[in-house]
């Protein structure tokens, strides 16, 4: 790899992004800014009941509202196939068909039933609220206890029960090593229902042309191709006549990371009516409809010796997955039993992860999507192992790292590269003293205030995934690479076309500075195409922090063949060997002879002209790698903070907040250092406001912005952002993943620190004023 | 039944006729095609939608159109003359202030007149200024960068 110098705008730069300016201007184009010609606008009516028969649907009185095209239920659509998921993670777990629009029975409140085509929005909204439909409810089972209690109702009545799947791993001597220990400790550890909200919904403007059969839909989505694979599917088309195409996509966090019955039936409507059909999620239809996550339980104990080293762990996992299988769904528990270990050497190990359907929605990615849910039960059932010991909770942390990479763990994961000591040591060094500490602690304690401190240090897989690990570690449909396309053009521009996705991590700029490395053209003179199948080969897409380790490696890979076929075209030119060549600052030269030179620029118009090209060489540079990584990548750090919880509201303020994360090499250190920004606020948001709450009817009461909180500027402190770099040997870039490391991190250092600050063992989250007002009522003892 | 109004934006004047229940939001983007200023809530809450009105920064998903006849308003289009960013745009983009995008017109519109009406803001008064303006990208960390640039005036 050439080394990029000071001026460069190359690897390892802050370099600004070239995205801004179009978004900074209004000038983006998100797919609630698409107008087709004849464009109608669907308007969706969703169950009001959690299980419930639909009896009847009377649309009369909508189809003769002002505007209105057609109304469309279940009866009017032909599908080829039920809303698709793509994870199957023993072979055998059966997957309850769901057709997109609600035929006979609904199962969640907010499965759509029937949708209005209308002139405008308005009128679209107008007409839904005339249509009656009638249910003849049925009970509905609104948590996993529930679903799991003898003689409950069931979710899918075709199935023996509500458990879905039940996964497990375990080693030998898991028992003996729990009978040897000196100490035991057991905690339930909960990761509640969570929702996404990326500020932009979700939104798809599909085009049937009913001459050509060919579909356009545009779709605010993580995963096109994915897209377009399952349209062909679900809509009985040909794949080869559909075009999908993410534009600009207002944040995802794995919301978009689906195909959804909404872009299905946006799609039918299409061919159904002969015009473009667009459907802009609201809010209130987002948070009742879009997949939710995290909603899952842990059992956990720990055997561990009075120094502190842990001898075996057993976990228990209950995942609820709402009603249906998405296109992920079982996928992310099991990356929870995947991780259960986190950053720690436990020798025995027995994980189970019991899966149960309820009558809400669906759960799927969320930011972190199963890491999460790991790292926190691990990271909490840690810090109560230091207090059962009396031990510092950092101390017990280094007694359990493993010490030597690549290290395996019990469950079999290869974590790549490390240096847990590292970090740690890093973040120790930015933090307080202890005695520094204890003395703020005793001035707040005079102004009625409990300080406290928490950490965290965790390991995260991401990079997903080598294709043979996809099918028959994780039961995957699809594999797990990557393409890219390198494209010179006569005039020494290039074009890369990535089979990433982004929606806000900055693509376009970061795959600019890998050619700028690699070929020595100009950042500004590289265009990065994406989200678009009608340009990319198959992508992949952008989820589970993948894009850099493996849709950057695939651009780094077609550069350098582009380089190398150059090079047998610059030796022509220059008359010499192609091994006499050397390349530098995008121009190859002779050995020696310095002055004997031609830029890349000017390979790249001789290859187009393809005048006496070298023999065997064909015309043009432009190469298309498909890039399949070795393993999974494995970034790690160790994150503190300490917060300030008002005794007399139960508030908890976060006065501080420092992270260290390694995630091997670095392209862009500013968007490195943006996506842990987020991530660590995605994590406090989980910590302390957000929570997706249901009733026992299973009616949503989290339906808007006003009852679900997202922290705003106010709620969140400023986050301190530091770094170890230790290379991964799993691509020749050597780099990790960061887009999720700080959702991971954070959530159990915030809580940490609230325990800590309280003296109890754990809190359920969110830390609301009022748990935590509540857990000091009762005297310390929660 | 439309009601007529005359509304002035980025400084062209609309006569035209609207239903009184158009909001303000919707007769920007799908009347006049400004297609820069966001919706992400039913709510009021997020403030992806924020314009000026005559002035004054107001989340224009709560305002109808008929309230705004006789009014200037101002959205992120008109933000910035002659192809020149607005020096809080270029401090969005130099301190990294944006990620997917989809809050950052709102979020420029409200810090513009943050800064007008406090000019020095400490952080935790550009945190308040900003509070009615959400974003799930940046951890704000970099919006607050950007806002405290824009007042010392570091830009480049």
């Amino acid at each position: 790899m050439a080394i990029a110098s000071e001026q460069s705008k190359g690897i390892g730069q802050a370099v600004h992004r070239k995205e801004d300016r179009k978004l900074l201007t209004g000038k983006g184009r998100y797919v609630d800014d698409l107008k087709l010609p004849g464009m109608q606008h669907m308007a969706i009516v969703r169950s009001t009941h959690a299980h419930a028969d639909i009896t009847a649907i009377e649309t009369s009185q909508a189809k003769a509202m002002p505007g209105v095209t057609a109304v469309l239920t279940g009866e009017d659509l032909e599908f080829a196939a039920g809303v698709p998921c793509a994870s199957n993670p023993t072979g055998e777990m059966v997957h309850p068909v769901r057709p997109p629009l609600a035929k006979g029975r609904v199962r969640h409140a907010g499965e759509p039933v029937a949708v209005v085509l209308a002139s405008d929005r308005y009128a679209a909204a107008d007409a839904a609220a005339m249509i009656e439909i009638s249910y003849s409810p049925l009970p509905a089972v609104v948590t996993p206890e529930e679903a799991l209690a003898d003689g409950a109702p069931r979710v899918h009545e075709e199935l023996d029960s509500n458990v879905a799947l039940v996964l497990a791993h375990s080693t030998d001597n898991v028992d003996d090593a729990f009978a040897k220990a000196d100490v035991v400790v057991k905690q339930t550890i909960r990761n509640q229902r969570l929702i996404h909200v990326p500020i932009e919904t979700r939104g798809v403007v599909a085009d049937w042309n009913t001459a050509s059969d060919e579909l356009t839909v545009h779709s605010s989505t993580q995963v096109p191709h994915f897209l377009r694979t399952f349209l062909a599917i679900v809509c009985g088309v040909s794949e080869a006549k559909v075009r999908a195409i993410a534009p600009d996509v207002g944040g995802g966090f794995g919301s978009k990371l689906n195909a959804y019955a909404e872009e299905f039936v946006a799609a039918a409507a299409s061919r159904k009516i002969g015009a473009p059909v667009k459907w802009i999620e609201e809010r209130s239809e987002a948070m009742l409809a879009t997949c939710h996550g995290r909603a899952q339980d842990a059992h956990m104990e720990l055997a561990a010796t009075t120094d502190g080293k842990v001898l075996a762990m057993r976990a228990h996992y209950v995942q609820d997955y709402g009603s249906y299988l998405q296109m992920l769904t079982p996928l992310i528990s099991q990356l929870t039993l995947l991780m259960s270990p986190g950053a720690y050497a436990i020798p025995e190990v027995d994980v189970t992860v019991t899966n149960v359907y309820t009558n809400t929605v669906p759960t799927d990615a969320l930011r972190g999507a199963g890491r999460p849910e790991a790292t926190h039960a691990i990271e909490r059932i840690m810090d109560i192992l230091a207090l059962e010991l009396g031990m510092s909770r950092t101390e017990v942390r280094r007694r359990n790292f493993p010490q030597e990479f690549p290290f395996t763990t019990a469950i079999g994961l290869m974590y790549d590269s490390g240096d847990y000591e590292g970090t740690l040591a890093k973040l120790l060094e930015l933090s307080d003293s202890k005695a520094d500490f204890e003395r703020r602690r005793q001035e707040a304690a005079a102004r009625g205030k409990r300080l406290g401190r928490g950490l965290s240090t965790y390991v995260e897989v991401c990079g997903f995934v080598p294709s043979d690990v996809a099918r028959s570690a994780l039961g995957l449909t699809p594999g797990g690479w990557e393409s890219s396309t390198v494209r010179m053009h006569p005039t020494g521009k290039v074009t890369v076309i990535t089979g990433t996705s982004p929606h806000g991590q900055g693509h376009a700029t970061s795959w600019s500075q890998i050619v700028e490395t690699e070929l020595g053209i100009p950042f500004d003179d590289v265009e990065v195409i994406h989200g678009d199948t009608a340009f990319a080969p198959y992508g992949l897409g952008t989820y589970g922090s993948r894009s850099l380790a493996v849709g950057g490696t695939a651009v780094h890979l077609a550069a350098t063949k582009v380089r190398e076929k150059a090079r047998l075209v610059a030796a022509q030119m220059l008359e010499a060997a192609a091994d006499d060549l050397e390349f530098s600052g995008g121009t190859f030269s002779v050995k020696g002879s310095p002055d004997k030179s031609v830029t890349m620029q000017e390979v790249a118009f001789r290859a187009w002209q393809a005048f006496e090209m070298p023999e065997g060489v064909t015309p043009g540079l432009d190469e298309t790698v498909f890039f399949d990584p070795p393993n999974c990548v494995f970034p790690f750090g160790a994150h503190g903070c300490e917060v300030e919880v008002d005794e007399e509201t139960g508030k908890v303020e976060i006065t501080s907040y420092i992270a260290v994360d390694d995630c091997g090499n670095v392209v862009n250190p500013m968007i490195v250092d943006g996506q842990v920004h987020g991530g660590v606020a995605h994590g406090i948001g989980q910590a302390l406001y957000e929570g997706a709450v249901y009733d026992a009817n299973g009616q949503l009461l989290t339906g808007s912005l006003v009852e679900y909180v997202i922290p705003s500027a106010v709620e969140i402190p400023s986050i301190q952002t530091h770094r170890t770099v230790t290379p991964s040997p799993t691509n020749p870039l050597g780099v990790k993943g960061i887009g999720e490391a700080g959702t991971i991190a954070s959530t159990p250092a915030v809580v940490g620190a609230v325990c800590h600050a309280l003296g109890v063992r754990d809190l359920d989250m969110p830390l609301q004023p009022e748990t935590v007002w509540r857990a000091m009522e009762k005297g310390g003892t929660a | 039944m439309k009601r007529a109004v005359t509304i002035s934006v980025n400084g062209v004047s609309h006569a035209t006729g609207v239903e009184p229940r158009t909001l303000l939001v919707h007769f920007l983007r799908e009347h006049l095609n400004l297609t820069g200023t966001h919706v992400g809530c039913d709510t009021s809450n997020c403030g992806a939608c924020t314009v000026w009105l005559d002035g004054m920064a107001v989340k224009s998903c709560t305002v109808l159109a008929v309230q705004a006849d006789g009014s200037e308003v101002t959205t992120i289009e008109g933000v910035s003359a002659n192809g020149e960013l607005h020096p809080m745009q270029r401090a969005f983009h130099e301190t990294h202030g944006l990620q997917c995008g989809y809050c950052t017109p709102g979020m420029v519109m409200a810090a513009i007149k943050l800064l007008e009406a406090n000019p020095d803001p400490s952080d935790a008064e550009i945190r308040r200024g900003l509070e009615g303006n959400l974003c799930r990208c940046t951890g704000y960390e970099n919006i607050v960068a950007a806002v405290r640039a824009a007042a010392s005036g570091v830009t480049v």
